[in-house]
């Protein structure tokens, strides 16, 4: 009897002592203030299966299983026995997508109502369109390598096109003219952008003056100017009305305008993240400004600030609509950008690319494979050099109004 | 002895100063000559930099002065481009098209996808691989548009033409939208690719404001007995509305600045129609880029004044877009 009582006490937790006092008088009184304990003497109340709403049970992989095969054969159905049509891969996808999203909802609503049913569909929903994002990626640097590998020989960084013709292999010839000129002309448009930048980013994270909230706002604003807009300034200040002629250096002023704002905010980010403590040791120990600012809070950004120079660079390396705009284009070596046409990696690919002949567009994508590559080792080393000091912070190609989130704070 | 101090109560334990303390040591607060001069220095760099935009709006200006005085209102509403004809004859109009039809098909890609991608993220993914697939993003949005625009070219678009052609031999008899006498170089191929250049950057955003989405909000919403499609309709998307009004603003404003796709991708043709899947079309970018090199004198200005129309048009977009975004990220959407 001691046995039943304390089942039926387990089985109400939450039992007052009035239901104490009467469990204690027998078994058929504590079954009734019990939640449905069945026959006094039987079994204890047995708990329903712990549930975790976000494991799968079989029943959810039959269901998602049994939609995808419906779905399947009804899309097969389509295109085998309806439709006049031969098979192509992706249209079969996307109307396999589109019949098994219904499917899939009335097969969970059946079993297990509409909420759910609703989650489901919405998760399917959800991952399809992460898959959106995520294929090209794959498809692209794929592709790219694909293409660009087969045409790719030794002879591609040391030689120029000088003497290649329109109808040689696409393994003759070089790219060498473009990728010095793509390397001074970045070179240039640093040694301009860097310092312009990093001084706004100063100003707008240690002396916070007026001119703050303006030149914020276009920074950010100047983010996406559009690149050919750029270079259509160049292009009338200074082609135009014949002050200098298409040079490389005028390439390296279009791509400092672009590259300017992506400094400027990467850097704001960077100081801004300088612990406040060390700017007033500094001040405290009786160093004046200038120099807590270049002894202080400039080194200990280092690593991020060096990240904001690669970043930079990333982000006009592959620009094309400016220096088709500035720099003229050739197919001669000339190392002097000050004076006379240069040619620029992107600007070599658009060319080559936009060519009739098979062998041209082939060097092309060499060439946008170097491109590639040249990105992705900027990329690489933008993280690497961001993670590595003392911030500890990851930075990205900064995007307008990310400056603004510990504003007022 | 202590009352006297001026600098108040002073520790007993501390030893009795010197008598020469009494004083208060002189404080100097004003900035010295070095100071002056790197404030100077500082704030010119500012100032130049805010000057360089300025003067960029000015100068299109000034340059576009005499197109826009030549064609005045016509400068809006005509669809033919020959500036240096005689007389001559341009607008924006047709351009100006392209741009928004290109534009709008990417955004109306671009939009769902990044939201449903930020949302994988943050919410589905396992929290192992959630760095990677950021960084997956960033990497995206590094990739130069010219490689996008070629892969567009060679790969893409083949890819997708005879899904265009079906579609146009379907629907084309009766659907305006899809009709065309020929596929391939069209607006909307065009704003395919654009989308691709729009996504990693919108899902960029839209990550970041999402994930700010106060977590015990969520929780509260699952203990509740919420499904994780729940928490996200009823917490995490009202949270983000700013963030993903504000990217996918800021995605438009490089979808209608982006020039490579629609120059290696559209077949020139300067026209207003709606048919987007039809060869030809011309936005305000590509028609810059393929342009300027035949332009003469009232060219070249008609070039500038449709850069400017552009400049205008991307510059209050994103200036737009960074003010909803700083405001989302506060919390004053909340």
């Amino acid at each position: 009897m001691t046995t039943q009582e304390t089942r039926a006490l387990t089985a109400a937790p939450g039992a007052s002592p009035a239901s104490l006092d009467a469990g204690s008088k027998g078994a058929p009184t504590a079954s009734s203030t019990g939640p449905s304990t069945g026959s006094p003497a039987g079994p204890a109340r047995r708990v329903p299966p712990r549930r975790r709403p976000r494991a799968w049970r079989w029943s959810d992989i039959a269901e998602a299983a049994g939609a995808l095969a419906a779905s399947f054969f009804l899309t097969w159905l389509i295109f085998n026995r309806l439709l006049p049509f031969r098979i192509m891969p992706l249209a079969f996808f996307a109307i396999w997508f589109v019949l098994f999203l219904p499917i899939y909802w009335f097969v969970t609503k059946d079993g297990q109502g509409t909420t759910a049913a609703k989650d489901r569909v919405a998760t399917v929903f959800v991952m399809a369109g992460a898959l959106f994002t995520f294929t090209p990626i794959v498809f692209v640097i794929g592709y790219v390598l694909y293409r660009g590998l087969k045409s790719l020989s030794g002879n591609f960084f040391t030689q120029t096109m000088q003497f290649v013709g329109p109808l040689a292999e696409a393994t003759d010839g070089g790219a060498l003219h473009s990728i010095i000129g793509t390397l001074e002309q970045l070179a240039l448009a640093t040694v301009i952008a860097v310092p312009l930048g990093v001084l706004t980013a100063v100003y707008l994270s240690e002396i916070k003056g007026p001119l703050a909230r303006p030149v914020r706002l276009v920074a950010d604003a100047m983010t996406a100017l559009p690149s050919i807009v750029a270079g259509l300034f160049i292009f009338s200040l200074f082609i135009k009305p014949h002050i200098i002629g298409q040079s490389g250096i005028l390439g390296s002023l279009a791509l400092s305008i672009l590259m300017l704002p992506t400094v400027t905010i990467t850097a704001e980010q960077v100081l801004r993240v300088v612990p406040g403590s060390l700017r007033e040791a500094a001040l405290a120990l009786g160093a004046p400004y200038w120099r807590s600012v270049l002894m202080v809070v400039l080194p200990t950004a280092r690593a991020g600030l060096s990240t904001a120079v690669i970043l930079g660079m990333a982000r006009v390396v592959g620009e094309t609509a400016p220096v088709l705009m500035t720099t003229g284009g050739t197919t001669l070596l000339n190392p002097n950008p000050l004076s006379g046409f240069q040619d620029n990696l992107p600007l070599f690919v658009f060319t080559q690319i936009r060519s009739s002949q098979e062998s041209q567009v082939d060097r092309g994508w060499a060439g946008a494979l170097i491109l590639l590559v040249i990105v992705l080792l900027l990329f690489i080393l933008a993280r690497l050099v961001g993670s590595a000091g003392p911030g500890r912070r990851r930075f990205r190609i900064p995007i307008p109004g990310r400056g603004g989130r510990r504003r007022g704070r | 002895m202590q009352t006297t101090d001026p600098q108040g109560s002073v520790p007993s334990d501390v030893p009795e100063p010197p008598p020469h303390a009494d004083e208060p040591r002189k404080l100097e607060a004003r900035l010295t000559d070095a100071d002056r001069v790197y404030r100077a220095v500082v704030s010119s760099g500012a100032a130049a930099t805010l000057l360089l935009i300025t003067l960029i709006g000015v100068f299109l200006l000034i340059g576009a002065w005499p197109a826009l005085k030549e064609a005045g209102f016509s400068f809006l509403t005509e669809k033919v481009w020959t500036p240096d004809g005689q007389p001559p004859r341009f607008g924006v109009a047709a351009m100006m098209f392209g741009t928004f039809v290109s534009a709008v098909v990417a955004m109306a890609i671009t939009v769902p996808v990044a939201v449903c991608t930020s949302l994988f993220i943050n919410e589905y993914a396992p929290r192992a691989v959630r760095r990677s697939l950021t960084s997956l993003v960033d990497l995206m949005a590094a990739i130069p548009s010219l490689i996008f625009a070629i892969w567009g070219l060679f790969f893409l678009v083949p890819a997708l033409a005879p899904i265009e052609d079906w579609v146009v031999a379907q629907f084309g008899g009766w659907l305006p939208l899809a009709e065309a006498s020929a596929t391939g170089g069209s607006l909307f191929n065009a704003g395919l690719i654009v989308a691709c250049m729009t996504i990693p950057i919108t899902t960029s955003i839209i990550r970041e404001v999402l994930a700010q989405a106060p977590r015990h909000e969520c929780e509260g919403a699952l203990a509740l007995g919420g499904t994780r499609w729940g928490m996200i309709t009823s917490v995490v998307l009202p949270f983000g509305k700013g963030g993903i009004i504000g990217g996918s603003m800021l995605g438009l404003g490089r979808a209608l600045g982006e020039t490579l796709a629609a120059t290696l991708i559209l077949s020139i043709a300067f026209e207003i129609k709606p048919r987007i899947l039809e060869n030809g079309g011309i936005t305000v970018a590509s028609g810059i880029a393929i342009e300027f090199r035949d332009a003469k004198e009232m060219g070249l200005s008609a070039l500038m004044a449709a850069g400017l129309a552009l400049f205008i048009v991307t510059f209050a977009i994103n200036f737009l877009a960074a003010m909803v975004v700083s405001r989302s990220r506060s919390g004053a959407s909340t």
